[in-house]
């Protein structure tokens, strides 16, 4: 089915979140929308999808133009959405979940469950999916899941599927299957709109793009372009797409990790005996899919987990089984996986999230008064030092953009005397240009002679930054291999074989 | 609209592992969030909604409305002059009973209403305090009557049973119901701390174990009792614990209104000033967040709930040194420690905005009993009219559609982390 977007233009207040887009996707065609966070993708896809109304501008499935008050309309028209966030309920099996909001029943109401168990086979055979229609949602791996929610938009006969930001959860070769998975779908048809902010995907999988910046479309591209362009019309400047750094200098070990398990609240054994050291001066990255054991890694480093056992020492003052106050007083600097939920107080002004972690003493507070001139000024010279944009220091840092939001918590943590620096997912979420910024500043940490810690499930910022790499899997840390390892390797180990002899460095 | 609902991206369970982090006591926390935290505006609309309705509601149960109703369509006129008589009648023997008597002889008794108000208002501003702070570090205080009786039976101890010399001993009394409402109130914020237990449930509970503590201490010779009686009352507080009138006799207005005063402002400078509040308010906003920079959050639940009970306790205090001295049972606290739920939550959990609360409240109890006295209106209007306010606070988009008020949020550019609230909005608008 072709898909025409024309002239949309959609507004919330003075903001135009959309200005005069038009788009057409061809029958068969992977068209791929390029664009930062807050670029207005997702709003343009909330239109199509029946969320929204536009205020202009029409939207026309096979040259007939088309009327959406929800997305009940969007889906009996033919369009499908895969969402970031996927909407399953996790505690309902696989046939439950595609049949939801359509159930077909039989007499007396009951729910026809065998109907949707052959509707999930015949989706699933058609395309080599093999999913048992039984399984519970939660008990399927993410990338399982996602596969779960293409069934669910195929089972209501989507002609257009707008996958959105598909592969934020999955890990490289799960990427790779469901690019494969993409290009089945689009010869048998079915025209996808492929929303995502990462190059090297759209020129894997895409057929045509189209970039967004502020709400328009600034131009289109083919495959071949290179990332370094496709990045610059998506920013509108150039952008440094590898991180400069020099070889690292070492200055011995800084931090000491033996024999390290973690227990959760669950009873299970979430981190199993890892050991590995830091040296001041080196980037230490810890790659792994998401759910490996790094965030319980990291939380036990700043003493936020309550069943830890093993040794952590730093500067050869042991750290393990103190509070986090005492940690963070010790120099650990920490950047929260989650910042909204664990980073920033939304409701709070920069300058207070800027004064968060040292709320108990000097500087900041004397006598128990808060020292709030000190506080302005701090925040002032941070904002400038940092480039946080912002309306000022008062402004509530929950209404800054996600790289404005990092660079609040990374001026916060930097700011303080640090012997430790661990950044969990620092650039999650954040636009092009934001990330440069940020991983310019962790190298340039590492290079003042502060051991570094980085998490990442991203294969492409643990290179760009690690000296050395250390790949969890389940818990456990399967080898730590040079920061040049190839990605192949890394892809391996990251699903759980061991390092090839020779990679392997301690 | 099933299509809508099971489409639409509901901020529900996040099925990405590691992220799962929404649980239910969140979405609680998120709730109280949004009705204790919102507007000034929103207030002032719902005091103003409240009225309109209880207007509507004295014109339905006034006698000459309801007759000139009978012949509507033959004199109109009749019926509006009825609605009009009944309403200001009564609405203006609300203001002359709370605020300023024209009738009365002189200034000093015209003005007699307004120490009245502000009598009642002083423990509905201590207990509003101490709930709204509560509010501030994200915890419910529905044990207000608990920490009322604790601390009124602590003071009040002290005040007939010590003898001290003048001053000191109501400095003392005063103290000891302190610690009692704070050592009340810390229970429960210890409970939380160290066990999780809710503190809804824990407050709730705590509330009969004063209650029918203090009736056995009422009932037991030697303890609260007053000798030689067989009532469950205690004897009259001593004069040297008593807190002075403030402008003479005439006035039932006691020098408890200045411990309130002080109350607002220690609350405002401990919010705003002090890096103990400021820990409140981050506990209060985002306790992961909080706790990863290194705020003791236990702690701070445990201080924050003792100072919470300890303004509460003030009201108490209030009640038995000041507007009751002749003895008190085990009725003392009068429903304050709820009323306080309401004042905090029209004050929004701010002091200045307690403080305004408080006193209009005080004003509704003046002068509820002068307008039923003067024009019959039953006194139950006052409490329908105050119910009526917490019910506009608690539906903020109720108020804002009545007024054609902007729904906060939509004058925001759209970032990536509003996109998700607002599309709910609109799906549940629709």
């Amino acid at each position: 089915m072709k898909l025409e977007l024309r002239g949309i233009t959609k507004r919330f207040g003075a903001l135009v979140a959309n200005n005069n887009i038009s788009l057409t996707v061809e029958s068969g065609e992977i068209h791929a929308l390029l664009g930062e966070n807050g670029a207005g993708k997702s709003t343009l896809m909330n239109v199509l999808y029946g969320l929204y109304v536009a205020e202009e501008g029409e939207i026309l499935l096979d040259d007939k133009v088309q009327k959406f008050a929800g997305p009940g309309d969007a889906m009996k028209a033919g369009i499908g959405m895969v969402h970031q966030h996927f909407m399953l309920v996790p505690v309902f099996t696989v046939a439950e979940n595609v049949v939801l909001g359509h159930e077909q029943t039989t007499f007396g109401g009951r729910l026809d469950l065998s109907a949707a168990r052959a509707k999930v086979r015949e989706v699933s055979d058609r395309f080599g999916f093999d999913i048992d229609p039984d399984a519970l949602i939660e008990d399927l791996p993410v990338g399982v899941q996602q596969r779960v929610e293409i069934i669910k938009a195929l089972s209501q006969d989507a002609q257009v599927l707008v996958f959105d930001e598909p592969t934020a959860v999955l890990t490289p070769q799960e990427t790779d299957e469901l690019m494969i998975i993409m290009r089945q779908l689009a010869e048998s048809g079915t025209s996808i709109v492929f929303i995502t902010h990462k190059l090297r995907e759209v020129r894997a999988v895409a057929d045509r793009i189209t970039v967004i910046r502020l709400g328009t479309v600034v131009g289109e591209a083919s495959p071949t372009a290179t990332n370094a362009e496709l990045a610059s019309l998506m920013v509108g400047r150039a952008v440094e797409l590898t991180v400069h750094k020099n070889s690292p200098e070492l200055r011995g070990t800084a931090l000491s990790v033996q024999n390290l398990s973690v227990v959760d609240s669950r009873n299970q054994i979430v981190v199993n005996n890892v050991s590995f050291d830091v040296q001041a001066g080196e980037v230490l990255a810890i790659a792994g899919v998401q759910g490996n054991g790094q965030t319980e890694l990291t939380e036990a480093l700043l003493g936020l987990q309550h069943h830890v056992t093993g040794s952590i020492e730093l500067d050869g003052k042991p750290l393990r089984g103190y509070s986090v106050r005492h940690i963070l007083d010790s120099g650990v600097g920490f950047v929260p996986e989650d910042r909204t939920e664990d980073g920033l107080v939304a409701d709070f002004s920069i300058a207070e999230n800027l004064m968060l972690d040292r709320s108990s003493g000097a500087p900041f507070v004397k006598a128990g008064n808060l020292q709030l001139g000190f506080r302005a000024k701090f925040a002032a010279e941070k904002i400038a030092e940092f480039d946080i944009r912002s309306q000022g220091s008062e402004m509530e840092a929950g209404r800054l953009s996600g790289g404005n939001q990092q660079k609040v918590v990374l001026a916060r943590e930097l700011s303080r005397n640090l012997r430790l620096f661990v950044a969990a997912q620092p650039t999650r979420g954040l636009d092009v240009g934001s990330i440069e910024f940020v991983h310019t500043r962790i190298i340039e940490t590492r290079d003042s002679g502060i051991p570094v810690i980085v998490v990442s499930t991203e294969l492409d910022e643990v290179v760009a930054l690690a000296d050395r790499i250390a790949v969890m899997y389940r818990g456990e840390i399967v080898g730590i291999v040079p920061g040049n390892t190839p990605r192949a390797t890394l892809g391996l180990m990251m699903a759980g074989e061991p390092a090839p002899a020779a990679e392997a460095a301690r | 609209m099933s299509d809508t609902t099971a489409a639409a991206p509901a901020p529900g369970p996040d099925p990405v592992p590691g992220a799962v982090k929404k649980d239910g006591s969140e979405r609680w926390t998120q709730a109280l969030r949004d009705i204790t935290g919102g507007s000034a505006m929103i207030s002032v609309l719902a005091v103003v909604l409240a009225l309109v309705v209880g207007a509507v509601l004295i014109a339905f149960t006034n006698d000459r409305v309801q007759e000139t109703a009978g012949y509507f369509f033959s004199r109109p006129t009749d019926l509006v002059g009825a609605v009009w008589e009944a309403v200001a009648g009564a609405y203006s023997a609300l203001f002359q009973g709370s605020i300023y008597n024209f009738r009365a002889p002189n200034f000093f008794n015209a003005i007699r209403p307004l120490t009245e108000t502000l009598t009642f208002a002083t423990p509905l501003i201590a207990a509003g305090l101490g709930v709204g702070l509560a509010f501030r570090v994200g915890m419910f205080n529905i044990g207000g009557r608990g920490q009322m009786l604790i601390a009124a039976g602590a003071a009040g101890w002290v005040a007939f049973a010590v003898e001290l010399p003048a001053g000191i001993h109501l400095i003392v009394a005063i103290v000891a119901g302190l610690l009692g409402g704070a050592i009340w109130g810390g229970i429960v914020g210890l409970l939380k701390a160290r066990t999780g237990a809710h503190e809804v449930i824990v407050t709730i509970m705590l509330n009969f174990v004063a209650l029918y503590l203090i009736q056995f201490l009422l009932r037991t010779p030697g303890a609260l009792q007053a000798p030689g009686s067989n009532n469950p009352k205690t004897p009259p507080m001593a004069a040297t614990a008593v807190f002075p009138e403030l402008f003479g006799p005439r006035y039932n207005l006691h020098a408890g209104f200045l411990t309130v005063i002080a109350a607002t402002i220690f609350v405002w400078w401990l919010l705003s000033r002090s890096n103990l509040g400021f820990q409140f308010r981050a506990v209060g906003q985002n306790p992961s967040a909080a706790r990863v920079a290194g705020i003791n959050v236990k702690n701070v639940y445990l201080y924050a709930m003792a100072i919470s009970g300890a303004l509460v306790g003030l009201a108490g205090i209030n009640q038995v040194l000041g507007t009751v001295t002749t003895g008190f049972g085990a009725g003392i606290d009068a429903g304050i420690g709820f009323d306080a739920i309401t004042v905090a939550l029209l004050g929004r959990s701010k002091p200045w905005g307690i403080f305004a609360a408080g006193i209009l409240f005080g004003a509704f109890k003046a002068g509820g009993f002068a307008m039923q006295a003067a024009e019959g209106v039953p006194i139950d209007i006052v409490v329908v009219v105050q119910a009526l306010i917490v019910l506009f606070i608690a539906a903020p988009p109720l108020v804002r559609a009545i007024f054609h008020l902007p729904t906060p949020g939509t004058t925001k550019g759209p970032e990536i982390r509003d996109v998700k609230t607002r599309k709910t909005n609109e799906v549940v608008a629709k």
